[in-house]
Formats: structure tokens, C-alpha cells, sequence
């Protein structure tokens, strides 16, 4: 198997069902037991409208989207995220990425910007840094390098 | 990162928005002292930065142990909430999702025990803008890096510095300073990680409805019961009674339970009871009913009047825990706010 990665490549969308069982099932898994992460009510205190997710499941959401696309054998390097609009129950976010940069070399990488949209605006912006998998891991990658202004904007 | 300011977050373009959904009527109140409040909030940040700028460089902990060495069960639970299938993170080779940097440090909820969680300093730190206000924590950045895989087993230590704190920012949320710590992650001893992580310590904005003053809900008053309510008005409590057979009725009724007379008369109460029987409501609050307003749990009784009938009400002039069957209680009425006044019992003297 042959895959080709190039600038500019558009990965296919992710929809993710804000539900309140994932924000809250996120904030434990990640030990985060601040209370406006599961406890309506003390959010609301807070000044928040509803329980909001925290920012390690988004961050785990956004790995997970890089890795479901490149694959298994694809690791992460970096993972760098900013939050804006909260991610509320009964919401959707939408993932999306594209590629900004692929350097050959051993390994190969790749950077993805990745962002995921809500109901009320841009939860996400971020930039992951990925180890494409390489010959011996199941797939081989063909990595086209970028040319002067082809860069993906 | 060098400096707080070169590389702040820009939290008006990007910061959290919480508070972004809701109207800010509150926030736009009147501009004279809007503008009084804005430079004594310049002054007082001046002050406030120079003492949190001296924490940049200290340790917000040294030498941390993860609670739990990387495992497969935690593993298991991370990749079921966040819905990743990967097989990397199955079976006998299987290492851990690199986002779960951060999760392997934490202290959860009983908090690093073996004092090698948060430093002095970063308590110190949060004491000072706690003590100026800025109570609310928010997260809005979070950069890792992942030197080598962690593998069930792997033991965790770390160490975390305050790398910067920002001068005081205005968000959409409150105003507030970002505070960002770096971690360095080892594991077994050797590099595994960096986690740079950076919060919004901040005064919530304004919270932009006023609370609504708590009132009790309105009683359905019909052609059957206005009789009641107009006694009320008075400040008298009639009992209905049947003019055939005399049986007296309390809530009003149309009929007679007793023989299914249609017609009757009333009599006004005396005024005298004891507490039949009680419950007191814990949950869900409500203020209205509450005695001081507050929400906490208040009695509900039911009262045996001197002429032998019984109505729901409330008991008064004895906390909620001192109400007992067998009270003696007396008749009043109480104005809950300016539309509504009720029927209830005070505890007599010496009850």
C-alpha cells in the first residue's frame, strides 16, 4: 500500500456528538475532576451556562482524529491546542485538518492544522506534528515535498 | 517563550467565550463608573503583575510522582471516552495515547498526598489572585511534545515550572491574568514528554442577568375556592361546612365527602393546631420557601386545626429541625412579597 501526502491535503471531516456521558467520561478518564467539568450546577455558579468539556479530552480528540487518519503506525510528535468557544452538551464539533507541511527524512513528518467548530464558534485551533509510518510498518508513504508557493493557506 | 508580553495569548481574538453566549447588559452598566472602576483596576494591576512577574522561573512542583504507573486499564478508559480505536493502544505491545501526557501527572481527586504536587510557590501564586478576586480558572492552552512512547509499567515523575504570567488581560469571560507552567515528563527517569499548559486565572465578568428575586408559586384560585382566598384576604382562615349535615371540609370542595350535600356555609377558624405530621425538603431548593431565602431546607406540616380539619402550610419561628408531630402551633399570615400572602403556623411559645 502507497499513500501520498501532500500540502494542502484535506482530511475528511469528524463530527463528534457533544453528549454530557463524553464531557464527563473525558474529564475522569483524563483525572480532571474540576466540578464545571460534570456538575451543572457549580458550573452555572461559575458563571457557565452548562458542564463544558476540558481541554485534555479535546486534546485527546484531536490525537485521536490525526492518528484515525494517518493510521495506527503513524505517531504523534507534537500536539499544540487553544481553546475558544466551550464545548456544551447537546453541541456537535466538527474536526477538520489539512496538511501545512510534509518533510521527507527518516522518518517523515508531517504538520496538520486542525480545527473543530461548534454551535457557537471555534472550539479548536491546533497544530500536530505527526511520524508517518514508513516502509516495514505496513504502509509506505510517498511524501511530496512542497514547492515554493504551494504551500496549502 | 521569553516574555509575557511578546508571546502572550491574545484573549480577546482567541480566548475562551464562555461567558460569549449570554447578553452583557450588565457589563455595559453605567460608563461614569465603569471608567472610576477601570482606573482603579489599572492601578491595581500595576501592583498585582509586579508580585506575580516575581513567580516566573519558580517550581509549581518538584520532583512529582504519578499516582499510577502507565497502565492498561487507565489506557483502556482514556480511549473509550474519547472514542480512539487505534490498535496501538491494544494488546501486548501497546503504548499508551500520547495525549494522555497530562493525565499520567495528575492528582486527581484526592490531590498529590505525598507532598510533591503543587510547590509553595505556585500556592502562594493562586493565594494572591484569589485574595484580588480572580477566582475562576479556565484552560485555553495546551501544548505537548512526546519524546518516546510510554508503555504499561512506565513509572512517572515530572517537574513543572511557571514560565510566564501575562499581564492582567480583558476576556469575554472577566478580566484576568494567563498563568503558563511548562512540565517535564519522565519516564522510568528518561525524557518522555513536555507539557506546556496555560490557564485563565480571572474575575468572572459580571454575571449578566439579575437574579430573579424568589417567589413562591401562585395559588389556582377558581369559582370552588375563591372563597378561600378572599378569607385569606381578610386575614381569616374558613373552613367550609356542609348546611346539611355539618361536617366541616378543608381544602375546599364543591361537595360533601361526607353525604354529598351541594350547599354550605363557612367557619372561620380559630386559629389553634398542632403539627399532625412533617416533612422537610432538602432537595430541590428552593429559595422562595425558605425562611431566609437562601435555598436551605425548610419544614412542610401538615396542621390538625382546633376544629379538626387539616391544611398543608408551612411552620414558623422554630428551624426546620425542631418541628415534631404534636406542636402546638398558632394561625398567622405572612406576606411572601407584595402579591401573595399565606395561611401558616407559628410554633407556640414553649413548643
Amino acid at each position: 500500500m502507497t499513500r501520498a501526502y501532500r500540502v494542502g491535503d484535506q482530511l475528511p471531516p469528524l463530527e463528534i456528538p457533544l453528549t454530557r456521558t463524553l464531557i464527563v467520561a473525558g474529564a475522569i478518564a483524563s483525572r480532571d475532576y474540576q466540578d464545571v467539568h460534570h456538575d451543572a450546577e457549580s458550573a452555572r455558579e461559575k458563571g457557565s451556562p452548562d458542564i463544558f468539556m476540558n481541554i485534555l479530552t479535546t486534546n485527546g480528540l484531536v490525537g485521536r482524529y490525526i492518528t484515525d487518519h494517518f493510521g495506527p503506525s503513524a505517531v504523534l510528535r507534537k500536539v499544540a491546542i487553544r481553546l475558544g468557544a466551550p464545548n456544551y452538551p447537546g453541541d456537535v464539533m466538527r474536526l477538520t485538518g489539512h496538511i501545512t507541511d510534509v518533510r521527507a527524512g527518516e522518518p517523515a513528518e508531517a504538520t496538520v492544522q486542525v480545527t473543530g467548530d461548534n454551535g457557537i464558534g471555534r472550539h479548536v485551533t491546533g497544530t500536530v506534528t505527526v511520524v508517518l509510518p514508513h516502509e516495514g510498518e505496513g504502509a509506505t508513504t510517498t511524501i511530496a515535498l512542497p514547492q515554493k508557493g504551494a504551500r496549502a493557506t | 517563550m521569553s516574555g509575557a508580553g511578546g508571546e502572550g495569548p491574545r484573549a480577546g481574538a482567541a480566548g475562551p467565550r464562555v461567558g460569549a453566549v449570554g447578553p452583557r447588559s450588565g457589563a455595559e452598566g453605567t460608563r461614569a463608573g465603569a471608567d472610576a472602576s477601570r482606573s482603579a483596576e489599572t492601578a491595581e494591576r500595576d501592583e498585582l503583575f509586579a508580585q506575580l512577574r516575581a513567580y516566573e522561573g519558580r517550581a509549581a512542583a518538584t520532583a512529582g510522582r504519578g499516582k499510577d504507573p502507565v497502565n492498561e486499564p487507565m489506557i483502556r478508559h482514556w480511549c473509550e471516552a474519547v472514542g480512539d480505536a487505534s490498535p496501538a493502544y491494544r494488546g501486548p505491545d501497546a503504548v499508551a495515547p500520547p495525549t494522555m501526557l497530562q493525565a499520567w501527572t495528575m492528582g486527581g481527586l484526592s490531590g498529590h498526598t505525598d507532598g510533591t504536587g503543587r510547590s509553595a510557590a505556585y500556592d502562594e501564586m493562586f493565594a494572591l489572585l484569589d485574595g484580588a478576586g480572580y477566582t475562576s480558572v479556565v484552560a485555553t492552552d495546551c501544548e505537548q511534545e512526546y519524546l518516546r512512547p510510554l508503555r504499561p509499567g512506565d513509572r512517572i515523575t515530572f517537574d513543572t515550572v511557571i514560565e510566564s504570567v501575562s499581564p492582567r488581560k480583558t476576556t469575554k469571560l472577566g478580566t484576568g491574568y494567563f498563568v503558563t507552567t511548562r512540565t517535564d515528563v519522565r519516564a522510568d527517569g528518561e525524557p518522555a514528554g513536555t507539557h506546556r499548559f496555560r490557564i485563565l486565572k480571572y474575575r468572572p465578568a459580571q454575571r449578566t442577568e439579575a437574579p430573579e428575586s424568589a417567589r413562591r408559586p401562585r395559588p389556582v384560585i377558581n369559582r370552588d375556592n375563591s372563597g378561600f382566598w378572599a378569607g385569606v384576604a381578610e386575614h381569616r382562615l374558613l373552613i367550609q361546612r356542609c348546611t346539611d349535615c355539618a361536617t366541616l371540609r378543608l381544602p375546599w370542595l364543591p361537595g360533601c365527602n361526607a353525604c354529598g350535600g351541594a350547599e354550605w356555609d363557612t367557619v372561620e377558624a380559630g386559629g389553634a393546631g398542632t403539627v399532625f405530621s412533617h416533612v422537610v425538603m432538602h432537595h430541590p431548593s428552593f429559595p422562595a420557601f425558605a425562611p431566609d431565602g437562601d435555598g436551605g431546607p425548610y419544614a412542610v406540616a401538615l396542621v390538625e386545626l382546633a376544629e379538626g380539619v387539616r391544611i398543608v402550610s408551612n411552620v414558623i419561628g422554630v428551624p426546620y429541625d425542631k418541628v415534631r408531630v404534636g406542636m402546638p402551633v398558632h394561625l398567622e399570615f405572612l406576606r411572601t412579597d407584595p402579591d401573595l400572602e399565606l395561611p401558616v403556623f407559628r410554633a407556640s411559645e414553649g413548643g
